[in-house]
């Protein structure tokens, strides 16, 4: 054929692997024309708003509605004395506790629901919210966890204290869990005899999220078919819908859960929040459709925070720097109710993986869940279940060894890596990690920012400043991590019992152009670019030519979204199956089109070929109107497939981080010269989705070790509820990104990919960290917590006798 | 974050405001850019019944330069004082803080007008003024009076602006001192941790004057005359310039906030009043 195009060409319009596509979803949202929880507006609907608790924690005396009901408008006002005939006072927290919805006697939180009501506009709902009046009793308030481990005030009254709890025996009336993995004596017994031991306690202070859209939900209960819609800002639609039928009687096949575009999640919309509930439950009671979506301080004060972990740890190695053993002990504050996103298995999500990228032979981890006054939540903020704690806790412990060595950080921590062929490696608690070879990326990153020529710098600088030359002080922070994510194995990871597969189901169409929908949802990392290159490579049919939808329980097939990096490793491996099972069907159609044995033909790029004569084909495009037009005798006509992973493994991509920062010490101000990112997730499916996937990873990194914080005085109070005060940066802020990469493939995964959303921040807040702390290195310094905001910085200064 | 009900009012001359003004009493309120009363508003902390907007009022926007004066209307935008050319001529420094306040689309918006007559103790332009010893010229129920930046600020939010009155424009002479806006903020759309105006002259390698203004250190703008008294005479060498830090610091009241405790900011006030200093007196 004359118009042939070159095979080259071929595989540059599949847009397949390898491609940076542009994203799709790009046109609308740039437009303005994304469809959001808050743009949905049913005939009739209605509003509701929360009446909050300004109190820490306080007894509910009395709830009069009076006033607020006769406002002209309202139309129903709920307390919790109204939810209970359904049962729905209370709810299941993800973590195995229970979760007030609306103020049962008591509020445990500033900012807890104590009712809802629900007017005929967003305005009248609000100025209802002022009229109720609620009669409170002021308890103690407790904000420290080590506290409340030892306070007679008993947070729970609903709890029995001496019952064990979802994770077992409980010590203490204000005690959630202890949780622990790997040999506690075995390790002690290491770290007793080890010739250097480093040990330290750091607070990774509590923060949040803090999507650009709030929570929010449409509730559209329709009486007649029987019938709920339920729309929200959903990370798990599906599982939803399950805890909804559960939790309302409504059976499963009635319930439709729809998550529309979301704006932004970072774990945040994982849990399940009062408002969903509250919104369903007025809808069933109103008989028309109900929405509820927060503002911006109630997002930040009362739903799902992340982090709040005390650590404490030791490390021993022996002389020339060799890790021997390590030990953590976390003491995590839970807040008011356990709400934590993890697996149900594990409390504190995979913490376990804190022994990082290093080859230590026996460890151990201890975490006490604790009850304050505090919101709940304990989300994977952008990151796997935990794991930002546990490579902040061990990059610095390496940091803290090397004082202890007086050794250089970078090559201490080249002499613990695990080795390439070590791989696949077990940890000492307990994971398999899949593949890496950690010594190429350091040493690519090194080499990449000069790292010697960069300690030379700082050398001169330090001396500068002791001369009285220069006010300013050079920091270079190292980090290295390894991730844990795609959760997870169906054998050992389950959320509500759900187990942690994911799915995908193909149609394509007769003309050649192509429908998957998958159990994950979307919530700006390009899933309906970046699946559709997967299938493109997979099944030959351009990525353009193919429609990618998540977020309807009604056409999607089961799975368990889109948190913890686990998309492309278990909805991505599925549509990689999926379109295997395709393309096997199609070898079949193609061999009886081209009349040979099924094994005569092989796949090549967009069509399959006999083999030895690939100038006779038949492409996809072919093949698939084939399969609706022929009745090709042994195969069912139509051509489609769905494929349910369960995956054998997590996945661990890793890295390799270097930040340069100049800091005032007068001020505290710091100044990001370079940041150099090396990611390795394995097969890369979109280099540019990739790399803004990193940028966001790392702004949040940035925001995170340097100033975002939710705080509370000792009343309780929640002094960091609006952007005034949480740290949101904007492109002011944030430095250039430099990002680099090395490939090393999951073996397990059908496409070798790892999944890379998560990593930049769960490696980027240890490098920031790191170099504030090591700026003050040459003075004293060994370890501050984070935030490191500029009176923090200042205050570090000052400590060191920097400002005499 | 939902605004309880209110009457909005949309004059077109400044008669007309006052009307409204006069009519509902303390019922109403002006609104210039909004983007300081909107929030108190949306947080429910400023109840206003009768909400009166400014931007129809012609009369009340503009700068000009002349005889030495400048002028400009209250309801002129923080982004048209960035980009007027005149007003870069005649009065450097307010270029120079404008672009430190905020970010564009709050530029966009908000007025000098607002930002001295809100009375918050973390707006720019309230010391900024008093370096610049301006006028604001006030026109009420009675008449027309003229009150000087220096003796306008009473406490947080409690200005000499009586509740019938407009503040109508701000007036000060052309400058050609050396001239610095020294602020610490911890991101783009945050109030100082600490601020500083200052203003030079200089003859004969002698400082003849010295106006040193600070923001956000006290419940309302300081101007710290000692400050200035300290550096008139000399070469603006260290000691002098320890002496006017130290006279400064004399003058604040900062309070406890999420920038920090009383202790750092009064440290970071030293550092960022001399280094205000020093930049004036390199451009003098
Ligand atoms: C995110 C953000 C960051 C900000 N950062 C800064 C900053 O760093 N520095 C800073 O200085 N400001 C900052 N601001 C405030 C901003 O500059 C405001 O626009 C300004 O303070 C008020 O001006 P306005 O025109 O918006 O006034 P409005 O909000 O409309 O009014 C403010 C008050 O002044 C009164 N008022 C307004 N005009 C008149 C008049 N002509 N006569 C009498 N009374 C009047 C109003 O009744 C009201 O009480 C910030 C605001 C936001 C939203």
């Amino acid at each position: 054929m004359k118009d042939e195009v070159t095979r080259e060409e071929r595989v540059t319009n599949l847009k397949g692997l390898g491609s940076s596509r542009k994203r799709v979803e790009d046109a609308r949202f740039t437009q303005g024309k994304g469809h959001y929880v808050d743009d949905i507006n049913l005939p009739g609907m209605l509003t509701g708003d929360f009446v909050r608790s300004p109190y820490a924690h306080a007894r509910v005396k009395s709830i009069n509605i009076d006033a607020a009901m006769a406002l002209d408008g309202v139309v129903a006002v709920l307390t919790a004395k109204d939810l209970e005939p359904l049962s729905l006072h209370w709810m299941p927290t993800l973590a195995g506790d229970k979760q007030m919805v609306l103020a049962d006697g008591k509020v445990l939180f500033q900012g807890q629901e104590v009712a809802f009501v629900v007017a005929k506009d967003r305005y009248i709902a609000a100025d209802a919210v002022d009229l109720v009046e609620v009669e409170y009793e002021e308890l103690p308030v407790i904000v420290d966890p080590f506290k409340s481990l030892q306070s007679d005030v008993v947070l729970r009254e609903d709890l029995d204290p001496t019952a064990p709890g979802a994770h077992g025996p409980r010590k203490h009336h204000n005690h959630i869990f202890t949780w622990e993995a790997g040999d506690e004596e075995g390790t002690n017994a290491v770290i007793d005899d080890a010739d250097v031991v480093a040990t330290e306690e750091m607070y990774y202070h509590r923060t949040h999220p803090c999507p650009l859209e709030p929570c929010g939900s449409v509730a559209s209960m329709d009486k007649v078919n029987g019938k709920l819609t339920l729309y929200g800002t959903f990370q798990a639609p599906h599982v939803v819908r399950t805890v909804a039928s559960l939790l309302s009687g409504i059976e499963e096949h009635n319930i439709r859960v729809v998550s529309p575009d979301i704006g932004g999640g970072f774990g945040n919309k994982v849990g399940v929040y009062p408002g969903y509930v509250c919104s369903i439950v007025a809808s069933i009671v109103t008989g028309v459709p109900v929405k509820w979506v927060e503002d911006r301080m109630e997002n930040l004060m009362s739903t799902a925070f992340a982090r709040d972990y005390w650590m404490k740890g030791k490390i021993s190695a022996t002389k020339e720097g060799k890790i021997t053993g390590l030990h953590c002990h976390v003491t995590a504050d839970h807040g008011a109710f356990d709400a934590c996103a993890d697996p149900t298995k594990f409390p504190a999500g995979f913490m376990s993986i804190c022994t990082g990228s290093y080859d230590i032979p026996i460890a151990y981890l201890g975490v006490d869940g604790v009850y304050t006054n505090k919101a709940p939540g304990g989300v994977s903020y952008r990151c796997s279940f935990r794991v930002t704690e546990a490579v902040y806790f061990i990059e610095r412990m390496i940091e803290v060894l090397a004082i202890e060595l007086n050794m250089d950080a970078a090559e201490l921590r080249r002499i613990n890596f695990i080795k390439k062929e070590q791989f696949p490696y077990d940890s000492a608690l307990g994971w398999e990690y899949d593949s890496g070879d950690y010594h190429t990326a350091w040493d690519k990153a090194l080499k990449a920012v000069d790292y010697e020529g960069l300690r030379k710098e700082q050398a001169e600088r330090v001396a500068a400043f002791k001369r009285g030359e220069t006010r300013t002080i050079m920091g270079i922070g190292l980090s290295f991590f390894t991730e844990i994510v795609g959760a997870g194995p169906v054998k050992n990871c389950d959320i509500l019992g759900m187990g942690m597969f994911d799915s995908c189901e193909i149609r394509i169409h007769p003309t050649g152009s192509a429908i998957a929908r998958l159990g994950t949802i979307s919530q700006g990392q390009g899933h309906a670019t970046t699946f559709a290159q997967i299938l493109a490579s997979e099944i030959g049919i351009p990525a353009d030519s193919i429609t990618i939808e998540e977020g309807d329980t009604d056409t999607a097939p089961y799975g368990l979204g889109t948190y913890g990096s686990r998309s492309t490793p278990v909805a991505g491996a599925a549509t990689a199956m999926a379109g295997r099972k395709i393309r096997a069907k199609a070898q079949m159609i193609a061999a009886y089109l081209l009349e040979v044995h099924d094994d005569d033909v092989e796949f090549d790029v967009d069509r399959f070929v006999i083999k030895g004569a690939p100038e006779r084909f038949k492409t996809m495009g072919e093949i698939a109107y084939a399969a609706y037009n022929q009745a090709i005798p042994g195969l069912e006509p139509g051509l489609e497939a769905v494929s349910y992973y369960d995956p054998p493994n997590m996945t661990y991509p890793f890295g390799a981080y270097v930040c340069v920062m100049d800091i005032d010490v007068d001020t505290g101000v710091p100044k990001i010269n370079r940041f150099y990112a090396l990611d390795d997730c394995g097969t890369r499916i979109n280099p540019m989705v990739i790399e803004g996937q990193i940028h966001g990873g790392l702004t949040e990194a940035l925001a995170v070790a340097l100033g975002q914080e939710i705080a509370y005085d000792d009343m309780g109070n929640c002094k960091t509820a609006t952007l005034m005060d949480f740290f949101l940066p904007t492109a002011w802020e944030v430095p250039n990104f430099e990002t680099d990469f090395t490939v090393t493939p999951s073996p397990h995964h059908p496409i070798g990919a790892k999944g890379v959303g998560e990593s930049p921040h769960v490696g980027g807040v240890p490098c920031f960290s790191n170099a504030v702390q090591d700026a003050f290195r040459p003075f004293g310094n060994r370890h501050t917590n984070m935030p490191h905001d500029h009176w923090r910085i200042w205050k570090t200064a000052n400590d060191l006798g920097m400002h005499d | 974050m939902i605004t309880s009900a209110f009457e909005y009012h949309r004059p077109s001359n400044l008669a007309g405001a006052l009307t409204v003004l006069e009519e509902h009493g303390d019922d109403a309120r002006v609104i210039a850019g909004g983007h300081s009363l909107i929030p108190m508003m949306k947080l429910r902390m400023a109840d206003v019944p009768h909400l009166v907007d400014l931007q129809d009022i012609a009369d009340l926007k503009g700068i000009t330069v002349e005889v030495g004066t400048v002028t400009i209307g209250a309801m002129t935008t923080q982004h048209d004082l960035i980009n007027n050319k005149a007003l870069l001529a005649a009065a450097p420094i307010i270029h120079e803080a404008a672009l430190q306040i905020a970010d564009p689309q709050v530029r966009y918006m908000g007025t000098i007008g607002g930002n001295v007559a809100n009375g918050d103790p973390g707006n720019d332009m309230p010391g900024l003024m008093q370096c610049l010893d301006a006028t604001f010229t006030l026109v009420g129920p009675d008449g027309t009076r003229s009150v000087k930046a220096r003796e306008f600020y009473e406490a947080a939010y409690m200005t000499e602006r009586e509740d019938g009155e407009i503040l109508t424009q701000i007036s000060f002479s052309v400058t050609n001192s050396g001239f610095a806006y020294e602020k610490q903020k911890r991101k783009i759309g945050d109030y100082a941790t600490a601020a500083c105006a200052v203003l030079i002259t200089k003859e004969d390698g002698k400082v003849t004057s010295a106006s040193v203004a600070m923001t956000n250190l006290s419940d309302v703008p300081v101007l710290s005359e000692a400050a200035g008294a300290a550096l008139v005479g000399t070469s603006c060498d260290a000691i002098a310039m320890k002496a006017a830090v130290a006279a400064a610091l004399q003058d604040i009241d900062p309070t406890e906030d999420n920038r920090g405790p009383v202790e750092f900011k009064i440290h970071v006030a030293g550092i960022i009043i001399s280094r205000a200093i020093a930049r004036a007196w390199s451009r003098a």
